[in-house]
């Protein structure tokens, strides 16, 4: 199997806002990792589908439409779920503080608000996957 | 003799002109900062100075003239802001229809002149709140509508006769007009009389905002019913708000805005002339929406550009004979996309910065945002805030005095005569691909946008943009001090009761009636304005109309293309 990092983004919810998922995903490529894109108006089942079927790394989440309290801790749920909590679930959107704050203790590992850097999130997920690997190894 | 000597001190003093530019240009470089790019929002290159040398070509009358006449490069309205101001529209809804109706009445009672309805996704995409897809989604992004009751409450205690209300709809755009008009004759206001616009253009949500419900060619359909329906029985009314701003905040660039947005029109147009319709008959009624990004002169060179091309294509390719069919009028709002969720509060600036800039290129109506708006909905202080600055603007700053102030500003001519011809060459493009519509259907226009969206994303992470306190003058340890609004998660319950009750007090037999009318009248490729009036009429949920469109119509899936 490839070292390459494996990633599935995904729209969530009905908002069809992907201006960030797009730059994210070029992002990505540029940085050398696989990028499996769902599309638009993905549901939880869907998104979770996906990743278990790609067996990606990361789960990237975009969802400006302001249902991230509830679709974020969905998508958290089903990994658990379906055995796959060990993916590492972030995200983007329009949020608070307060709120991002809330869906980490939820299980979201990440998540980026406007006027992040790319080269952040790239090295954040190299980063994180390192970690997850690494921790494979020891089991 | 005479006009030969004109002739030579014509080449003597372009001769002079150049000696003199060339040893000001070797000044110049001398203590130029090399190292920095000199370039717009949009990524173009920008000269140090620019010189008559610049706008020889321009000859006054025809290409720039005066406010009020062709081609209208100055304005549409011979006065204008010195006749009206601009009209101050904030575009707001949020949570349940009662919630919204009081931020109105606040709007309303500080100054502001129009309303601007923003709809829940669910709406937008004609589900019911109740729809196991609107999960999470009611009351978020505007406010909840299923059924007629919930429009009744968004305008109770407004005179819908006095007000002229905007309507961010697209996809359900001819459900919530149909709404809009019951509620109207309900208060005793006739069609005829209600001002305001129907943003329903969807050409832009394939190409940028990606909110549809059913494929092009229906729902193209679907925007000509509308506006042949708006210019028989509502002469007020500006039928179609064909829209920019959104192919901006997608990413595009400032001639990509233009020239894509002025396409959606043009084929809006045609299709108009294709069903029957006299051009001057429409196209008085059509209106625009433009961006109003962070580049204040290529703002500003934009909406004169557009106005100027739109004269020209009205007047020689569609042979529109009413001066009326020439005016290119829109609304502006400032870029989103150019706010941050660092240090919020520099957001009012940018929006100040950005409103000037259309109210110098002549919009006529305009909408600020709140700073607040990359965290959550405006509060009540941040909306505050946000019409305060179109009031500063209009009040303090002496912009109002003097029409068109930048005319003859060697640098926003060439501005605006490059932006013409950029635009021009995309025309070209897109006519060579078939049309817009083609276009979209193989993604050349989104590819465009998606690669400006990331050019302008990589000079951010390399630092050759400063974007301020996102990759330059960052504060360490930041909290973010200002209020932030909330949207009670009860908004999906008070809706599921609204929705009930609206239920128990129709006539079933009638609901199933109005929608099989509706489904003949699809079939049958009827105007199908008037039967969905007669379905909302009933009490009829948003859901089941969008459904009834569906069975004939499908639904539009986009391929997941990166």
């Amino acid at each position: 199997m490839s070292d390459k990092i494996r990633i599935l983004l995904a729209k969530a919810g009905l908002d069809g806002h992907d201006r960030g998922i797009k730059v994210i995903a070029a992002a990505f490529r540029d940085a050398g990792f696989e990028v499996i894109y769902t599309g638009l108006r993905q549901t939880p089942e869907m998104i979770v589908d996906a990743a278990l079927q790609e067996d990606v790394d990361a789960v990237g989440v975009s969802i400006l439409s302001g249902a991230h309290m509830t679709l974020f801790p969905a998508i958290r749920k089903l990994m658990e779920e379906r055995n796959c909590a060990d993916m590492i679930l972030f995200g983007g959107g329009i949020m608070s503080e307060d709120e991002i704050t809330e869906l980490g203790r939820k299980g979201v590992s990440k998540l980026y608000g406007p006027g992040t850097s790319t080269i952040e999130i790239v090295e954040y997920i190299k980063g994180a996957v390192a970690k997850k690997r690494a921790g494979e190894k020891l089991v | 003799m005479a006009e030969i000597r004109n002739q030579a001190e014509i080449s003597e003093q372009a001769e002079a002109l150049k000696k003199a530019y060339a040893e000001w240009k070797t000044a110049a470089d001398a203590t130029t900062n090399k190292n920095k790019k000199y370039v717009t929002v949009s990524s173009e290159q920008v000269d140090p100075l620019y010189t008559p040398a610049d706008t020889k070509s321009i000859d006054f009358l025809r290409d720039i003239g005066f406010p009020g006449e062709y081609p209208y490069t100055r304005g549409v309205h011979p006065s204008m802001y010195r006749g009206k101001p601009w009209t101050m529209r904030q575009f707001s809804g949020m949570g349940t229809p009662e919630q919204t109706n009081e931020r109105y009445h606040f709007l309303l009672s500080q100054g502001q002149h129009g309303l601007s309805v923003a709809f829940d996704l669910p709406t937008l995409m004609g589900y019911d709140s109740d729809h196991e897809r609107s999960l999470g989604e009611v009351g978020k992004c505007g406010v909840a509508v299923d059924t007629l009751l919930d429009m009744e409450k968004i305008f109770k205690g407004i005179d819908l006769g006095k007000i002229s209300t905007s309507m961010t709809i697209n996809a359900p755009a001819s459900v919530l007009l149909a709404m809009y008009i019951v509620v109207a004759e309900k208060q005793g206001v006739p069609a005829e009389k209600l001002r305001g616009t129907l943003q329903n253009d969807i050409l832009k949500e394939y190409i940028a905002q990606k909110e549809w419900i059913y494929p092009p060619e229906p729902s193209v359909k679907l925007i000509v019913d509308t506006i042949e329906f708006g210019t028989k029985k509502m002469p007020l009314w500006n039928t179609i708000s064909i829209s920019g701003y959104h192919i901006r905040e997608a990413g595009a660039t400032a001639v990509q805005e233009l020239a894509f947005t002025l396409a959606d029109g043009f084929t809006y147009i045609e299709k108009s002339i294709e069903r029957g319709l006299d051009v001057d008959e429409f196209a008085p009624r059509l209106s625009f929406f433009f961006n109003a990004h962070m580049d204040f002169f290529e703002e500003i060179a934009k909406y004169r550009a557009a106005r100027r091309i739109y004269a020209k294509r009205m007047r020689y390719k569609y042979d529109a004979k009413s001066e009326r069919s020439w005016m290119l009028r829109f609304h502006t709002q400032t870029a989103g996309c150019s706010l941050n969720a660092q240090q919020p509060e520099l957001n009012l600036i940018r929006t100040a910065y950005e409103a000037m800039s259309a109210v110098l290129g002549g919009t006529q109506s305009l909408h600020t945002n709140s700073m607040d708006e990359t965290l959550a909905l405006p509060s009540d202080k941040a909306a505050l805030l946000a019409l305060r600055t179109q009031q500063v603007l209009a009040e303090e700053t002496g912009v109002i005095n003097t029409i068109d102030p930048l005319a003859g500003s060697y640098y926003v001519e060439a501005m605006t005569n490059r932006m013409e011809a950029e635009c021009e060459a995309y025309f070209a493009e897109i006519d060579r691909r078939g049309g817009v519509m083609r276009c979209i259907e193989e993604g050349f226009l989104q590819r465009e946008i998606a690669k400006a969206a990331y050019t302008y994303q990589r000079e951010i992470d390399s630092k050759e943009r400063i974007i301020v306190g996102v990759n330059g003058y960052v504060l360490e340890n930041e909290q973010i001090d200002i209020p932030i609004l909330k949207i009670d998660e009860s908004v999906a319950e008070l809706q599921r009761q609204s929705i009930k009750k609206a239920k128990s007090i129709r006539d079933q037999d009638k609901v199933t009636r109005t929608l099989n009318d509706l489904r003949q009248a699809c079939r049958d490729n009827k105007n199908t304005m008037p039967f969905i009036i007669d379905c909302v009429r009933q009490y009829t949920t948003m859901g089941e109309i969008c459904d009834a469109m569906k069975d004939v119509y499908g639904e539009y899936i986009e391929p997941p293309n990166l």
